[in-house]
């Protein structure tokens, strides 16, 4: 059974479509970049996987549950998933120490010291722990959307859907974030991203799926939709993001 | 091309149609409850007032038909006065209150001695509770007999309102002038425009309309003060219920005094939600 299954999934603002028909399925271990144009789709199908708008037709199923059923509360199956934002959306409120420790303690029950000792040690493996007291406004982009990072992986989610998480950052901070998410793939963490990072995308992805105006245009693995794309948009589209 | 073709010929998918009628059948679960809640708490409440042992003479002395209807026709014409108060009363407040807020955030040495009377006027006049300040102002004016200086109780009880609530309002403006980020600030300064065009064309419009759920609050609070006024023998609504019910040993001319400034504050707290949501409308439509 695959870990996430999307069937048919319909999603519109008004009269704007925004996706049509998407398939997707999901494996344990996967690593799905989504890439294609800005207004593509890609960010709002991250959106509805996580429940965070509500889709108009079509099935979603994670961990073996239909979570596009109204009667499950959204919460539940967001207690598998993860999710980081382009705009790192820390709390500014809380330290870096509190904003990861505030799901683990408040949703998943975790008590006080474990929690703490789980936020160091996640902090300390992304190069974090010296920050932990400090306030995310006060640290670089790069390092906030880190912590964005590890405040996710905090819950141990089953997968973790990652929206665009470079876009917002500098070109020489890019590479410290793109690390991280490199680390987690090759402890096979299963993640979903949106990405504009092509070369990092054919590093790290078991498959890539081309988004063209709401529609899944093409999917296979990074080498064939890099180097032999069967759709002329695709071609189009690789021809102009990526350096020949 | 056909990738738009399909936007139009959708139909929902047996699995969405069934998907529908559950959400409906939630949403109606969900109004079905709230409906049980509603009917068993207020008619608990009810209920409990009406059995209460003292509630015949209760009834009697403040829900009194009769004295409802006698005392109404004074409480009326009184209650004009207090709409002219606040009606008065509210553009100057805002007036008064913008200017020492600005007056606050002013940073030319020139001005200091500008800031410093505003920092002391809000100090001072927040401190000081309004029904002492109505006193003062409403009798010792007049008392001490200037020439030139107005000597009606109602004029200084304006003066006094006006004063005691400007001092609060101006806070209000202040703390939405300082919640605009300072970026806001700088491009307006990178653009050429000076700290005072900045002010009133960027951050100014910006604070008001951040502000404006806390300012109805203290119009709502300022309609009500405008019943301090009857301290001193001005003939408003509240002075007017005061009259009846010492005449008649009665109290419901105090309810029909609440009733009336209730039905003058809800209204006015719905043009609000309303404008709010124009503007939050107005401004976000789009945004994800």
């Amino acid at each position: 059974m695959a870990l996430l299954e999307v069937a048919n999934l319909r999603k519109s603002y008004g009269d704007r479509v925004v996706l049509h028909d998407i398939d997707l399925t999901v494996e344990a271990g996967d690593v799905v970049c989504l890439i294609g144009s800005s207004g593509s789709g890609k960010s709002t199908l991250l959106r509805c996987i996580d429940l965070l708008e509500q889709i108009d037709d079509g099935i979603i199923r994670f961990d073996d549950r239909e979570i596009s059923d109204p009667r499950l509360a959204p919460r539940e199956a967001r207690k598998g998933m993860g999710m980081v934002f382009q705009a790192y959306n820390l709390f500014p409120h809380l330290t870096v120490l509190d904003n990861v420790m505030l799901a683990p303690r408040k949703v998943h029950g975790v008590s006080g010291s474990a929690a703490k000792a789980r936020a160091h040690e996640l902090l300390d493996r992304f190069g974090l722990d010296e920050h932990a007291s400090k306030h995310p406004d006060r640290l670089s982009g790069g390092q906030q959307q880190r912590v964005a990072l590890v405040r996710a992986l905090a819950c141990q989610p089953a997968l973790l859907l990652l929206d665009e998480i470079t876009a917002a950052l500098d070109p020489e901070l890019v590479g410290s974030v793109l690390d991280s998410v490199r680390t987690l793939a090759a402890e096979g963490t299963t993640m979903i991203l949106a990405t504009h990072e092509m070369s990092f995308a054919r590093d790290v992805a078991t498959s890539v799926c081309f988004l063209e105006q709401g529609r899944i245009l093409e999917h296979g693995p990074p080498t064939e939709i890099f180097t032999k794309p069967k759709q002329a948009r695709t071609r189009e589209f690789l021809s102009r993001v990526l350096p020949s | 091309m056909t990738l738009l073709d399909g936007a139009n010929d959708w139909n929902p998918s047996a699995h969405e149609v069934e998907r529908q009628q559950i959400r409906r059948r939630l949403r109606l679960r969900s109004l079905l409850i709230a409906t049980v809640a509603m009917v068993v708490v207020f008619g608990l409440i009810g209920l409990g007032t009406i059995s209460s042992p003292g509630w015949p003479s209760i009834k009697q002395l403040f829900f009194n038909w009769e004295d409802a209807k006698g005392s109404f026709p004074s409480i009326l014409k009184g209650f004009w006065l207090n709409v002219k108060l606040f009606l008065t009363a509210e553009p100057l407040i805002l007036i008064l209150a913008l200017s020492v807020a600005l007056a606050r955030q002013a940073r030319s040495p020139w001005l200091v001695p500008l800031r410093f009377v505003a920092v002391v006027y809000t100090d001072v006049f927040r401190g000081v509770p309004t029904i002492l300040l109505v006193l003062l102002l409403g009798f010792g004016m007049p008392a001490l007999g200037l020439v030139g200086v107005p000597d009606s109780g109602y004029f200084w009880a304006l003066v006094a309102l006006v004063l005691s609530y400007g001092a609060y309002v101006a806070e209000v403006f202040r703390a939405g002038i300082e919640s605009i980020h300072p970026s806001q600030i700088a491009s307006a300064q990178a653009l050429g425009l000076s700290r005072a065009q900045a002010m009133r064309h960027v951050v100014v419009p910006q604070a008001v309309r951040r502000v404006v759920p806390p300012l109805l609050n203290d119009f709502v609070s300022l309609q009500k003060d405008t019943a301090l006024v009857s301290v001193v023998a001005v003939f408003d609504s509240m002075f007017a219920a005061k009259d009846y019910s010492s005449f008649n040993f009665n109290y419901t001319s105090y309810v029909v005094v609440a009733c009336f400034f209730v039905a003058m504050t809800v209204p006015l707290a719905r043009l609000t939600d309303w404008l709010q949501a124009r503007y939050a409308g107005r401004e976000r439509a789009g945004a994800v």
